[in-house]
């Protein structure tokens, strides 16, 4: 019984994802009686695999598999998923995961699809991985609500949601292998692979932000959002907004907090003139505090706080700013 | 040009999500129905692409009856044509979803000429499957990638782009292609009225498909566990300033 799990990694930095796939893989090869194979596609430097077959090593994979190939120049979903559905191959894969981020979800369902075998995206949970079928829990809705269900297919194509499980080192790790595995690739296999890249945003972003003050319809106008850019800014932090904020042309999309929009896990989350809708809690849910400032003490945002102030948004964001100038300045 | 987008009708929660009793579906008596996001921008970057350098849009739903509202919306911002595959409104799974569309495509290919582009959502708003578009274009031999931001069609090919923390990665797609479309794309429009009174007479086509169910199966729905929260109030108006500063200092936010 092998279950191969895929490592995601940009030009070599592996996110915080893959050490969540990996200790998910760790359980669920456990479950199955069996052997976690780790798979990190593409060119890389001979340093940077040693640091990934580390890494992999300490959360719980018995072999590294290296898939290197002239033709991966960069990430390309056919050519992933092509890789991996060789490498399933090699190893008598009984079952193939990524973690649920956009790559991991993408190359999953091109392997299924080249497979023509189901894909369940997102699960959270999987309770029997010893039987011929699989019952597990998923996300529906951006992980608002859940589903039970069921998976029957020869070869068992998962992804687990994103922050299902935190990563945590295996117990009793041994060292790992490192072994190359030279897939059969072609030209059809590179027609969507990345040909550019545009950097754009550098340093703190709003997925990774330790404060993010988040305006919604409340707000009002997009010039509104200056006393928020101020508070954030003071706070070394991002602004944030809901979907009607966003709709309206106040804030560009990659502002917007929610299931649509980025998932964001700051030390605090300050969300003014937000009613909280079930789209936009599920991706502020995650932050470890959250202060609410309403009019309204009834809504969704305010009930579900942990802090909240009932007042005027334009009134109470400015005096913060100004105490946080005072006491820094006194 | 031709392009056709998917779409799916879906309900429109607000502070939370209710489940029906036996647990199959989302309690949908006091909702309204609308599309995701995703879709909507999908829809709208098609109309944008056609309006700029002409052609038709074609929008396609399989669903219930019902999901003549979400079509003729899309109608009502610029959709020429609108197709639906009728179903009894139980949940599908994605790989019969993905054979009925890849049918319905052929046939409306047969019938109208080969779609230059077909826009997919990147995602379901309910089931997020992640998986449909990428069958389909599988089946039909076009490339495709999801999570796309920014579509330019030229001559041979569509350059997307798909957004990521540091920035943008570049695709170069031939002609006819697939994309996952992201919210964010564009800003959607709303409909005007003479939009809303042109789509009343667009043409409903619906085409009788069905497939078999594939290896996913629904079992139940249900609610996350939620831990009741008691929420300190800090105040009731912009003298809470103090206290909210004194929470950001313990919370250790303001070094
Ligand atoms: C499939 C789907 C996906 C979605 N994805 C997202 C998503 O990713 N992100 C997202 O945000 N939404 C998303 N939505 C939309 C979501 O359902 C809500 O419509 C949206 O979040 C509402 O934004 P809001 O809270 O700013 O506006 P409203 O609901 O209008 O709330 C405004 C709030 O501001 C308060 N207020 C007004 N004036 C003041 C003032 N002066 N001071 C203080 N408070 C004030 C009001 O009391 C109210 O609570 C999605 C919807 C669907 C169907
Ligand atoms: N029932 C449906 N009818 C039309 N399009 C659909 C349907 N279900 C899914 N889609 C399309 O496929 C995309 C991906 O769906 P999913 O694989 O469920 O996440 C959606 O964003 C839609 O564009």
């Amino acid at each position: 019984m092998t279950l191969l799990v895929l490592l995601d990694h940009d030009n070599g930095v592996m996110p915080e994802a893959s050490r969540e796939a990996l200790t998910i893989g760790r359980q669920l090869a456990d479950d199955m009686g069996g052997e976690m194979v780790a798979a990190v596609i593409g060119a890389l430097d001979d340093g940077v695999i040693d640091d990934v077959a580390e890494e992999a090593q300490k959360f719980g994979a018995e072999t590294v598999r290296h898939v290197n190939h002239d033709l991966l120049t960069d990430y390309g979903p056919d050519a992933w998923a092509e890789c991996l559905r060789q490498l399933a191959d090699d190893v008598d894969a009984e079952a193939v995961m990524a973690v649920g981020n956009d790559r991991g979800n993408e190359v999953m369902a091109f392997l299924a699809a080249r497979l023509d075998q189901p894909f369940v995206a997102n699960c959270t949970t999987v309770t029997d991985a010893d039987d011929d079928e699989w019952s597990m829990t998923r996300l529906q809705w951006g992980g608002s609500l859940l589903e039970d269900a069921t998976l029957s297919a020869d070869l068992k194509l998962v992804s687990f949601g994103h922050h299902a499980v935190p990563a945590e080192p295996a117990a009793g790790a041994a060292d790992a292998d490192v072994e190359e595995f030279e897939p059969e690739l072609d030209d059809s296999h590179t027609i969507t692979m990345i040909k550019d890249r545009t950097v754009q945003t550098q340093g703190v972003t709003l997925s990774t932000a330790p404060v993010v003050v988040s305006g919604g319809r409340g707000v009002g106008s997009a010039d509104a959002f200056a006393p928020l850019e101020e508070l954030a800014e003071l706070l070394g932090g991002r602004v944030g907004c809901s979907r009607a904020v966003t709709n309206n042309g106040w804030r560009p999309h990659s502002d917007q907090v929610g299931q649509t929009g980025t998932r964001i896990a700051p030390e605090i989350y300050i969300a003014t003139g937000i009613s909280g809708a079930i789209q936009h809690w599920v991706g502020a849910m995650a932050s470890k505090k959250i202060l609410a400032i309403n009019t309204d003490p009834e809504a969704n945002m305010v009930t579900k706080a942990d802090y909240a102030v009932i007042a005027d948004l334009h009134k109470v964001v400015p005096a913060i700013s100004a105490e946080i100038r005072r006491r820094r300045e006194g | 040009m031709r392009i056709l987008c998917c779409v799916k009708r879906v309900p429109a929660p607000g502070a939370k999500i209710n489940v029906t009793e036996d647990g199959q579906q989302v309690e949908t008596a006091h909702l309204g129905f609308t599309t995701s996001p995703h879709e909507e921008c999908a829809v709208e970057e098609a109309v944008q692409l056609t309006e700029a350098q002409g052609g038709e849009v074609t929008v396609l739903t399989v669903g219930p009856p019902e999901a003549e509202e979400q079509l003729r919306y899309a109608a009502s911002v610029g959709c020429q044509n609108i197709v639906l595959v009728p179903t009894d409104g139980t949940p599908l799974d994605p790989q019969r979803t993905a054979t009925i569309i890849t049918e319905t495509v052929q046939s409306l290919e047969s019938d109208g000429g080969e779609f230059d582009l077909i826009l997919f959502g990147n995602e379901s708003a309910d089931s997020g499957g992640f998986q449909v578009g990428v069958r389909v274009a599988h089946a039909l031999g076009r490339p495709i990638v999801n999570g796309i931001k920014g579509i330019d069609i030229e001559a041979d090919q569509v350059i997307a782009r798909r957004e990521v923390d540091a920035g943008f990665e570049v695709y170069h797609l031939p002609r006819p292609a697939i994309c996952g479309v992201k919210e964010g794309i564009n800003l959607p429009r709303y409909p005007t009225m003479k939009g809303r009174l042109a789509s009343k007479k667009v043409e409903l086509e619906s085409v009788d498909t069905d497939a078999d169910a594939g290896g996913q199966l629904m079992v139940r729905l249900h609610r996350p566990q939620e831990t009741a929260k008691e929420t300190a109030i800090l105040g009731d108006s912009e003298d809470a300033a103090g206290a909210i500063v004194d929470l950001l200092e313990e919370l250790g936010v303001m070094s």
